[in-house]
């Protein structure tokens, strides 16, 4: 299968697959609604790490700010359930975005470890600020309001607005990567330095990439906590040491700096979860933190990153014509 | 009447405040100092740090349990974090010494949350501390107490601190390892064996992190998910205070712990973490922000 | 009529070291300068400045009439002075057409210019310059397989896409095999002549820089040496020592 072919017809085939899940495999609505929720968390972090160069321990910070923003216009605006469900995403994505903006300007300033440093202090941060704020239930967290009708129907719910999600997450970040963003992103990942000498606005691009990012995780905080029900800030909502380190080893896994790679290792990762869960039990966590060293340590390439060595031609990756110098 | 209003008050209070800080903060200076040993030799920023804190303060609480009065776990600390160092370095670290610094970030990050779950499901995840019975310093008539284990910690800080200082300065192997930091190409080529200096200096670095899990265990508390304060603590110093820079390290470290226990005092100790955290933020971006008025940029 | 970049008593000192002292030079328009001096002369300290790197410490350059003193690296490029790297930088991972691409001007780039797709045209163009510099084979390899050569006439390529109104190069012919310098040197002269890209460029080699330049400043010890057309640099005696002498 060529390339072309391949960029129109494996999305198909995956969303194809994605909407008859529920039919087929009705038992694990919930796994695969988490499922498209990493592969969710997977992209918006390779958007900024792998295509830009500037890895986030902090993107958990847009999350939780989905999360808990959905949540209290949820308890606070007296709506119906999905008047507040609705109402609540919207506002949790202005949130989100203004915080990218904001602190984007001060943060994206710093390269390299230390951006990744300053991120993670973020992230954990703003766990630790919910977990002592009132408003929002401090350290008891929150309670998000009980669905209008049956727990099945709540999940089928819940799993189509996170497919939906995940489509429009990858389908926006395609298109904006095949563009002129793209090639900014990749030019600033290779040589911040040479792109400012020729003159491009990088802090202008950095701040866009992770206001898109800030979108997308913000709305999937939303549906999270309605899923789970209760929103607890260090484990549900700003889950820096779960959800945060994981979407940085999903990307990696799968291979960063592509858009099929942070898919395959949301996919990969989601699986070996859900596997060490069920044979491991409470050393599921224990498992799963020696997989990122494993991964990170001999496997950094990733499997596209790797796929793509072993295979070169059939990622596109073109030779010289015979026409010489 | 508000907390500040009571140091208004009542500034021997402050004096209380400042000596608590500081004698705690003492413990930091060491995690610090081990960071940044590793960091000038490997240039590797172990976040793993603050799980060998832990780790060494389990131990100490592990053996205290089974009898063997506190300070005497120290050394067995000390020897058996070194162990576990030398094994991360060989099955690990090793791979990652030559790779761009986020690389290692992520690596030392995974090993820290597999410690992190690993002591959870070992210890349990209750909070552990340590009563050595030493009792109280009384001082100013009442008004400043100072638990007696505060001042021995103090002191072991200082001695394992002067102690580390002249081993680097004067045993062949400090040498080496100096040599090393400052060239690594060089000093294979004059028969360094760079790899064991980069083996024992992550040891020696986790045995460091051990004395103060230790001294944390009697004068605090030890939870396995703790561990990450202590890490944001000792690069926050290092950062502040530049690698080679001994004092330096020391005078942040002690104002770090002093810093805290104000804020603590002053805020409440629910947003003692808050506070560790957003600091590190601050300190980052202002860093930033200065080097790039000097046209520089943090690298 | 003022010169295209005007440099005034420029002054720049690295922690008690005077990298500049003192230097004033012209680059008209359209003209082929040359800036040559011994090892520590303060040659890349000046370009550094020039470009916006660092501010210098006092006087002041204009570029095309304005005061750029004060400007970084991108408000400077943008208003088209550019500077090529001795170490030649491009971007490694993406293919020398995406080099060319993302090397567009950006000079009246607005907000939603970001989200747009590289156009035509500019493909074309950027095709037309990959077969100046003789890279159109290699158009589809990621930059950094080509070989030092190779990348360096993709760097000169990327410069021109930028469509600059002057270019400094540093050392353009450093690490460069022999026979192809004057490969190089004639596309050089080609881009001053059929682009009017003004050429502001730093060389070692004397034969290429004699060749090459209109008009040569020499600096040695930070200090602006002498200046002049290539024949009275070549036979000035100062010149000679400098380089031979002064240890």
């Amino acid at each position: 299968m060529n390339a072309a072919a391949g960029r129109i017809a494996l999305p198909i085939v995956v969303a194809a697959a994605g909407l008859v899940l529920p039919f087929l495999a009705p038992n694990y609505l919930v796994q695969f609604s988490t499922l498209w929720m990493m592969v969710v968390l997977a992209l918006t972090w390779d958007l900024l790490g792998g295509q830009m160069g500037y890895n986030s321990f902090g993107n958990i910070l847009f999350f939780g700010i989905g999360v808990y923003g959905t949540a209290v216009v949820q308890r606070d605006l007296g709506l119906t359930y999905f008047g507040g469900l609705g109402v609540g995403l919207a506002v949790s994505i202005v949130l989100a975005v203004a915080v990218a903006v904001v602190l984007g300007a001060g943060l994206l300033r710093l390269r390299g470890h230390y951006f990744a440093i300053a991120t993670l202090g973020l992230g954990i941060a703003a766990g630790e600020i919910a977990g002592a704020w009132d408003y929002v239930g401090a350290g008891s967290g929150m309670l998000t309001p009980p669905f209008p009708g049956t727990v099945d129907g709540r999940n089928i719910l819940l799993y189509y607005l996170f497919f939906g999600l995940a489509v429009l997450c990858f389908l926006s970040l395609r298109w904006l990567l095949a563009g002129r963003f793209g090639l900014a992103a990749n030019a600033i990942r290779d040589d911040e330095d040479k792109a400012e000498a020729m003159g491009l606005r990088t802090a202008r691009y950095k701040i866009v990439a992770w206001s898109v990012a800030a979108l997308f995780l913000a709305v999937a905080g939303g549906l999270f906590g309605n899923q789970i029900g209760f929103v607890d800030p260090r484990d549900t909502a700003f889950a820096g040491a779960t959800l945060g380190v994981w979407m940085v080893l999903m990307a990696i896994l799968g291979g960063k700096g592509t858009i099929w790679g942070p898919v395959l290792g949301a996919a990969v990762f989601h699986f070996v979860q859900e596997l060490t869960w069920i044979y491991l039990l409470g050393w599921q966590r224990v498992a799963l933190g020696l997989f990122i060293v494993v991964v990170v340590v001999f496997f950094p390439e990733g499997i596209l990153g790797w796929a793509r060595l072993r295979w070169p031609a059939a990622f596109g990756h073109r030779v010289e014509e015979g026409e010489g110098t | 009447m508000s907390n500040l209003d009571v140091l208004l008050v009542a500034p021997q209070f402050a004096l209380q405040l400042l000596i608590d800080g500081m004698l705690f903060g003492a413990i930091f200076a060491l995690a610090a100092y081990g960071m940044a040993l590793v960091w000038g030799v490997m240039n590797i920023i172990n976040i793993t740090q603050g799980e060998f804190v832990m780790l060494g303060g389990f131990v100490t609480v592990v053996l205290a349990k089974a009898g063997l009065p506190a300070l005497l776990s120290i050394p067995v600390s000390a020897a058996f974090l070194f162990a576990v160092g030398w094994a991360i370095y060989r099955l690990a670290i090793y791979r990652i010494v030559d790779r761009d610094l986020f690389i290692s970030l992520l690596a030392t990050f995974g090993i820290s949350i597999f410690l992190q779950q690993l002591m959870n499901q070992t210890f349990g995840a209750d909070p552990e501390s340590i009563e050595t019975g030493l009792g109280t310093l009384v001082l100013l008539g009442g008004d400043i107490t100072v638990a007696w284990i505060k001042l021995v910690s103090f002191a072991v800080t200082l001695a394992t601190a002067v102690g580390l200082y002249l081993f680097l300065r004067h045993s062949r192997t400090g040498q080496a390892i100096r040599a090393t930091a400052q060239n690594a190409r060089a000093a294979r080529i004059m028969g360094i064996d760079t790899d064991r200096v980069y083996a024992f200096s992550y040891a020696l670095n986790a045995a460091i992190c051990g004395v103060a899990g230790s001294l944390v265990a009697m004068t605090w508390v030890i939870q396995a998910f703790n561990g990450l304060a202590y890490t944001v603590r000792s690069f926050m110093i290092v950062i502040i205070a530049g690698l080679g820079n001994l004092p330096g390290v020391i005078a942040a470290a002690l104002g770090l712990g002093t810093a805290e226990t104000f804020v603590d005092f002053l805020i409440g100790s629910e947003y003692r973490l808050a506070f560790v955290f957003s600091l590190l933020v601050v300190i980052l971006v202002v860093r930033g922000q200065l080097l790039a008025r000097r046209r520089q940029v943090l690298k | 009529m003022s010169a295209l970049l005007e440099v005034r008593n420029a002054a720049k000192t690295f922690g008690g070291v005077v990298a500049n002292r003192d230097i004033s030079l012209d680059v008209p328009a359209g003209a082929i300068v040359g800036l040559i001096g011994p090892n520590g002369s303060g040659k890349t300290t000046l370009f550094n400045s020039i470009v916006g790197s660092h501010p210098v410490d006092a006087g002041s350059i204009r570029f095309d009439g304005e005061e750029v003193t004060r400007l970084g690296v991108a408000e400077i490029a943008r208003r088209g002075l550019l500077r090529t790297f001795q170490q030649t930088r491009i971007y490694g991972r993406m293919t020398c057409v995406q080099n060319m691409a993302v090397s567009v001007p950006r000079r009246d780039e607005g907000f939603g210019a970001m989200f747009g797709r590289i156009d035509a045209a500019a493909a074309d163009r950027a095709d037309d310059l990959l077969g100046f510099v003789g890279l159109h084979a290699k158009r589809y390899l990621r930059a950094g397989e080509l070989s030092f050569g190779q990348q360096k006439l993709l760097e000169f390529a990327m410069a021109l896409m930028n469509e600059p109104r002057m270019l400094m190069l540093d050392e353009p012919t450093a690490g460069i095999n022999p026979t192809l310098i004057n490969g190089l040197i004639d596309r050089l002269k080609r881009a001053n002549r059929e682009l009017g890209v003004t050429l502001l460029v730093i060389e070692h080699n004397m034969r290429v820089i004699m060749n090459l330049a209109d008009h040569i400043y020499c600096l040695a010890h930070g200090e602006l040496l002498a200046d002049g057309p290539p024949a009275a640099i070549r036979d000035d005696r100062r010149v000679v020592d400098a380089y031979l002498g002064a240890q």
